[in-house]
């Protein structure tokens, strides 16, 4: 039962967290972070660097021998949440969840340690608005030994150097192949800090990585354990609208007295503030249960049809509480909003999420 | 847990079969031992060890079969009344109430609200008048549960009506079978009557069982109302076992009442419902190494709208049953719980869940106010004389 998990924070998340911080206050400030968005490069790669090889972020579930942290996907979480709270422009969701997810548990030994290190980025090429219960894609087919196909609305493609892509062979097996010559081609996208792509494969060659069975699960845990951890990212973004809300509504003055004294706003921000603390809740759960191995399937499906909702309704009411400035483009709320808005269709709708909760607990129609 | 704990554990089990000792007795010897609260003082019922072991020493003695008191019957005392005796009270009244109070033998009760002071508790108009060694008390509470049954009361009075509201109030321990103490049953919209209504004429206390400096009532009453919201929202639940547990059961055993559409409304309140538990089990495990704080307003307020969400469905589930109520009829209810009632009376039921122990508007000013450090409320009472308020 998920109640035996900690849902709190150790010291080394706390420290972990602080480091992030402190980071991406210095390096991702927001302007800066909008003002990229209408540039050639959406993604920022020295940012990225600074992550991999300042802090060394970018393999924490991944062993030691294979060039990781040996430490877990409750740090991964704790990164998460502040990429979140910044929409950091960077390819840590695709790369450091989605493909690592993937690559261990097929138990592959060679892009892993280079994911690990940050040297290379990776990224499962899948629909990013692809439910983890759903069937193996079948956007791409297998022919004569090459790959063809069209992939849309992938994550953290256009940094990837690598792209993780699920297949059909020939007589119908599911295989998972890493490729790297593919046609990758952006996308306006509603999340401007996460531009996704179409990548398109014109009998292209891959390395074959898994078959069969193992090539389906590692497909379906990189979506279950990244449907789980997304939480984190999301809980993050809610954090950050709850936090700088809260700070406008008492400097914020109207009719004489700071807007934050009045109850139809405090109300609303109390119960904002209730809404994040049991998101908190939720994502801690879910990257525990990751962690542990144990009752992910739900984990999972709670982590997204909760943490959908909130982080919109979190992100919505920064816009409306900011009043006009909320409205404006120069004001990063719109990033935010968007990213929420963006990350619950990610990994499938909260409805989705529901119906697989129904499955698993027995309230079917 | 160390070693002298779990000796002492494991003492006081052997010498006290929890098979074949009275349950008073049994309680009295884990008082007598310091292993009652385990982080109250000596000779209080604990020993000065952290409050963090104490779930590790419940689980040790629910382990072992030994018994515990009815939390319906004894909640008030060993989650409100307990705590703000020990923060508050002197080295006299600590003994005295203590281990009568741990054992069950007394059964507390809190007279708070008034008719004209409910939100607004610290407009409570009960007044106490010195008298020699004693004070006089008269005046009437409201929505008093257990005083029927209660022993002693905690009760908040007006001793300077001369100064603002929240200085001139002064907290007792109240002998509940005093003369001038009247407790009449106050019948709720369910048809029976869990609470009453205790109407206070000439009744005479101690100064000694005052808690707290004369004028100091307020900060008391703080101790006290910080446990309530920990006591009403902060306890442990396994996944489905509060109210959406009977809903998902009832979903389950009647398919023929299935349909899409309350489906999606059913699995809305389940994932709410088990954030909701998720929350309220990092609150615990958070709480486990410190002190209650304002973080509880947070479980009381999310359980209040979950409950009456989830008992509304339940009707709605129901169809042309939810048409029907088990009894109208009056009645005292020994112990009143929500899940074990009908459908009709969770939902009528789960209307007071927003009003007691603080209303959900309250809960969000403290949440806005405590938790958020928003500014407070434009205040017109805080600088006049408690006597010349509007009421």
């Amino acid at each position: 039962m998920s109640g035996d998990t900690d849902l709190g924070y150790s010291e080394v998340e706390e420290e972990l967290r602080a480091n992030v911080r402190a980071l991406l206050a210095d390096r991702a400030p927001a302007q800066a972070t909008l003002a990229r968005t209408e540039t050639e490069q959406t993604t920022d790669l020295a940012l990225w660097r600074a992550l991999a090889g300042e802090l060394g972020v970018t393999g924490l579930p991944v062993p030691e021998e294979l060039g990781g942290a040996g430490a877990s996907w409750r740090e991964v979480a704790v990164v998460l949440e502040e990429l979140g709270r910044a929409v950091a422009p960077v390819p840590y969701f695709g790369s450091c969840v989605l493909a690592t997810a993937a690559l261990l548990t097929i138990g592959e030994r060679k892009i892993l340690p280079q994911l690990a290190s940050g040297e290379a980025i990776g990224t499962l090429a899948v629909p990013f608005a692809k439910p983890p219960a759903g069937a193996f894609p079948t956007d791409v087919r297998v022919s004569g030994g090459l790959l063809s196909g069209t992939v849309r609305h992938v994550a953290d493609a256009l940094a990837a150097d690598v792209l993780l892509v699920p297949a059909v062979a020939e007589d119908g097996t599911p295989e998972l192949y890493a490729v790297t010559g593919a046609y990758v081609e952006p996308m306006v996208s509603l999340d401007m800090t996460r531009q996704l792509a179409v990548v398109t494969l014109e009998e292209v060659e891959g390395v074959l990585l898994a078959s069969g069975s193992n090539a389906a699960a590692a497909v379906g845990a990189a979506l279950e354990w990244g449907a789980a951890l997304l939480a984190s990212e999301q809980l993050g973004v809610a954090e950050w609208a709850l936090t700088t809300t809260v700070a406008y509504a008492k400097e914020r003055h109207q009719f004489g007295r700071p807007i934050g004294s009045f109850q139809a706003v405090k109300h609303r921000l109390a119960d904002l503030w209730v809404l994040v603390t049991q998101l908190r809740a939720v994502a801690r759960a879910g990257a525990g249960a990751v962690t542990r191995g144990v009752d992910v399937p739900l984990c999972s499906a709670l982590a997204q049809a909760f943490a959908s909702g909130a982080a919109v309704t979190a992100a919505e009411e920064a816009v409306q509480l900011h009043g006009g400035i909320g409205f404006t483009w120069e004001h990063p709320a719109h990033l935010y909003l968007k990213r929420a808005k963006s990350a619950s269709l990610a990994l499938g709708t909260a409805d989705r999420h529901r119906a697989r909760i129904a499955e698993l607990v027995d309230l079917e129609v | 847990m160390d070693a002298e704990l779990t000796r002492a554990i494991s003492g006081l089990l052997t010498a006290h079969d929890p098979a074949t000792t009275p349950v008073a007795d049994f309680l009295g010897a884990r008082f007598d031992a310091g292993l009652a609260w385990v982080h109250f003082p000596e000779g209080l019922g604990g020993r000065s060890a952290p409050r963090a072991v104490q779930q590790e020493v419940n689980d040790a003695f629910a382990a072992a079969g030994a018994p515990t008191l009815d939390s319906g019957r004894h909640g008030i005392g060993l989650g409100m009344a307990a705590p703000t005796l020990l923060a508050h009270g002197s080295d006299e009244v600590r003994r005295r109430f203590l281990r009568p109070l741990w054992t069950g033998e007394e059964v507390w009760c809190q007279l708070f609200s008034e008719p004209g002071a409910g939100s607004d508790l610290a407009a409570l108009g009960t007044r106490a008048v010195r008298e020699g060694e004693d004070w006089i008390v008269d005046g009437q509470k409201v929505w008093t549960s257990l005083a029927h049954e209660a022993d002693w009361a905690i009760l908040v009075t007006r001793t300077d009506p001369d100064v603002p509201k929240h200085r001139g109030m002064t907290y007792f321990v109240c002998d509940r079978h005093a003369p001038g103490v009247e407790v009449r049953p106050l019948r709720q919209a369910t048809g029976e009557a869990e609470f009453n209504e205790v109407f206070l004429t000439g009744v005479r206390i101690p100064d000694a069982h005052r808690l707290g400096a004369v004028g100091d009532g307020w900060r008391v009453a703080q101790t006290t109302l910080m446990n309530e919201r920990v006591a009403i929202g902060g306890h442990a639940e396994p996944r489905e076992g509060g109210m959406i547990g009977v809903l998902a059961r009832t979903w389950r055993e009647h398919p023929e009442l299935h349909t899409p559409a309350q489906q999606d409304a059913l699995l809305r309140l389940w994932v709410d419902a088990e954030a909701a538990r998720l929350t309220s089990e990092r609150l615990r495990q958070q709480l486990a190494a410190g002190q209650p704080g304002p973080e509880g307003s947070a479980a009381k307020l999310a359980f209040a709208r979950l409950n009456q969400q989830i008992s509304g469905l339940e009707l709605d589930l129901l169809g042309a049953e939810g048409l029907e109520y088990h009894d109208w009829s009056f009645r005292r209810p020994a112990h009143p719980s929500m899940l074990d009632g009908s459908p009709g009376y969770r939902y009528l039921r789960a209307k007071g869940n927003s009003i007691e122990g603080g209303t959900s508007e309250i809960l969000r000013n403290i949440i806005a106010e405590r938790v958020l450090g928003l500014p407070q409320e434009i205040r017109v009472d805080k600088d006049v004389a408690w006597k010349d308020l509007p009421r």
